[in-house]
């Protein structure tokens, strides 16, 4: 496997850590005029999700994580494992609950999705940015209210939970934006 | 076509820049210091392991040779002191490969100034005066404090003695817990650890600050005090935290000075790092004389980025690094 020294070291790159694969988020460089260089690096482990800070002496090598993000579509699930198919090939990956927590609310059949892959097995999923998902359950809405302010939860077909504009009915399909949760539109039929 | 050959700083910038190049120039020439100027390619480099030089080739049978970047102007500067040029200043370009960042350009502007017969403390006043000038704040005195009492007022720890095992429990104990693998046994690279990960950032409540008697295993090119061989006659400027100079009583004893070069050598042969030639015409120029002065180099980039009040290095740089 690659090894990178901490001057390769940018947001975006993923090494090892710890024995986990991790991506670095920001990379500080510090040095004294005088003095020893430090990169003082943010990095999140890509099996936790956590967070980490790490500090190492600039010049100082890390080994690379075999880590790879691939376009899949998801397939369904069988309860146990989620399944996703390369588009293309049509070859087929399974990831388990771990992989898939964050997101499993978000994941519709036939959308295309990120698989980040370490050492060839799904390690997380990433959905499309925004996905559009039917309403199954909400409160009556108030007709004419347009507005759209204040608002009401409802719950979508996947089991997310949104914040919805009162007029929004049962069965009636929105536009979610999955980096916040957030309702984006009514989507017409 | 990209954005990228566009300046990265605006245009206010330019002129806060120009403004402060004159207000130097101005500030040294009431004071009779003389401004020169030295090549930025040299024959020879400094054998500092903590500095990466850029080197080049020079072709023009049969003198062809390699050259070097100058990472500060220092031994050029010495050699016209050496010469007798009296108090010198000058306004340059310095490059150090491998440094990128917020505070980092591998090319940078340098001020650099010697004082004849000026004590350490006289420098620090000097800059002072310059920095408080360039800034708008004669009102504002600058804090000036000792190594060892704000690394122990900050840490506890006693900079100038290394205990290892009390430096661990500093870290463990301060989230730096890294610093254990990283620095092992080495006191010098502790001393830098906790210094800019704790105690610069308690400086960035101060203006201006100087740190004065750095642990004399940090020397450098300055002098070992007289009266206390654990410390060196060097001091720090910083403002609000950022460092921006770095002053000397400048070492004049050549044999000092060779046996230093040669030390920092070895290190770079351990680290693996090349071996570079030690500078002879500089040696030579101590060897006739170097005449007893203090002198500083500031950061002019960080400068501005104090006096623009600006976040990055890069917004004060027409084309940093990745526009060059």
């Amino acid at each position: 496997m690659a090894k990178y020294s901490t001057n390769e070291f940018k947001a975006g790159l993923k090494i090892m850590l710890d024995q986990d694969p991790c991506a670095i988020i920001e990379n500080e460089f510090i040095k004294p005029g005088k003095g020893q260089a430090f990169n003082r690096v943010k990095i999140r482990n890509l099996n936790t999700g956590r967070v980490i800070e790490r500090t190492f002496k600039s010049g100082e090598s890390v080994d690379g994580a075999d880590v790879m993000d691939i376009d899949v579509q998801y397939l369904y699930s069988d309860g146990e494992f989620w399944h996703f198919m390369v588009p293309d090939t049509f070859e087929q990956y399974q990831a388990d609950s771990k992989a898939v927590s964050d997101v499993v609310k978000w994941l519709k059949e036939q959308d295309i999705c990120t698989m980040t892959l370490w050492n060839d097995s799904p390690l997380t999923i990433t959905p499309p940015n925004f996905v559009e998902l039917a309403v199954a359950e909400t409160d009556p809405g108030l007709k004419g209210d347009t507005s759209g302010g204040g608002g009401k939860p409802a719950t979508m077909e996947s089991g997310a939970v949104v914040r919805v504009p009162l007029f929004i009915q049962i069965g009636e399909m929105i536009r979610i934006d999955t980096r916040t949760g957030e309702y984006v539109s009514r989507v017409k039929e | 076509m990209t954005e990228n050959w566009k300046p990265a700083c605006d245009l206010q910038s330019l002129r806060s820049r120009a403004k402060m190049l004159s207000a130097i120039r101005h500030f040294f020439h009431q004071r009779s210091v003389l401004e020169v100027e030295t090549p930025l390619l040299c024959s020879a480099t400094g054998t500092d392991p903590q500095l990466d030089f850029f080197s080049s080739f020079y072709h023009c049978t049969p003198d062809n040779r390699e050259m070097f970047l100058q990472t500060s102007p220092e031994f050029a500067m010495k050699r016209l002191l050496a010469a007798g040029s009296g108090s010198i200043f000058q306004i340059c370009k310095a490059f150090r490969n491998g440094e990128a960042g917020r505070f980092h350009n591998p090319e940078f502007s340098i001020l650099e100034w010697y004082r004849i017969d000026y004590t350490l403390k006289q420098l620090m006043d000097e800059t002072a005066e310059l920095i408080a000038e360039l800034l708008g704040r004669s009102d504002d005195p600058a804090a000036i404090i000792s190594y060892a009492d704000i690394f122990e007022q900050v840490t506890g720890l006693d900079p100038l003695v290394f205990n290892q095992k009390s430096y661990a429990e500093y870290a463990k104990k301060n989230a730096i817990e890294d610093a254990i693998l990283v620095c092992k046994d080495d006191h010098s690279m502790w001393l830098d650890f906790i210094f800019s990960f704790k105690v610069q950032p308690v400086l960035e409540s101060k203006f201006i600050c100087m740190v004065y008697g750095y642990p004399a295993i940090q020397s450098s090119l300055a002098r070992v005090n007289k009266q206390n061989p654990a410390i060196a006659d060097r001091f720090e400027v910083f403002i609000k935290g950022i460092e921006i100079g770095n002053g000397f009583f400048e070492l004049s004893n050549v044999n000092e000075q060779e046996k230093r070069f040669e030390k920092e050598n070895q290190f770079r042969q351990v680290k693996g790092l090349r071996v570079v030639d030690k500078d002879q015409k500089f040696l030579d120029a101590l060897r006739s004389g170097l005449p007893d002065c203090s002198g500083i180099a500031l950061g002019l980039d960080r400068l501005l980025m104090v006096i623009d009040d600006a976040e990055l290095l890069n917004d004060v740089i027409a084309f940093p690094f990745d526009r060059a």
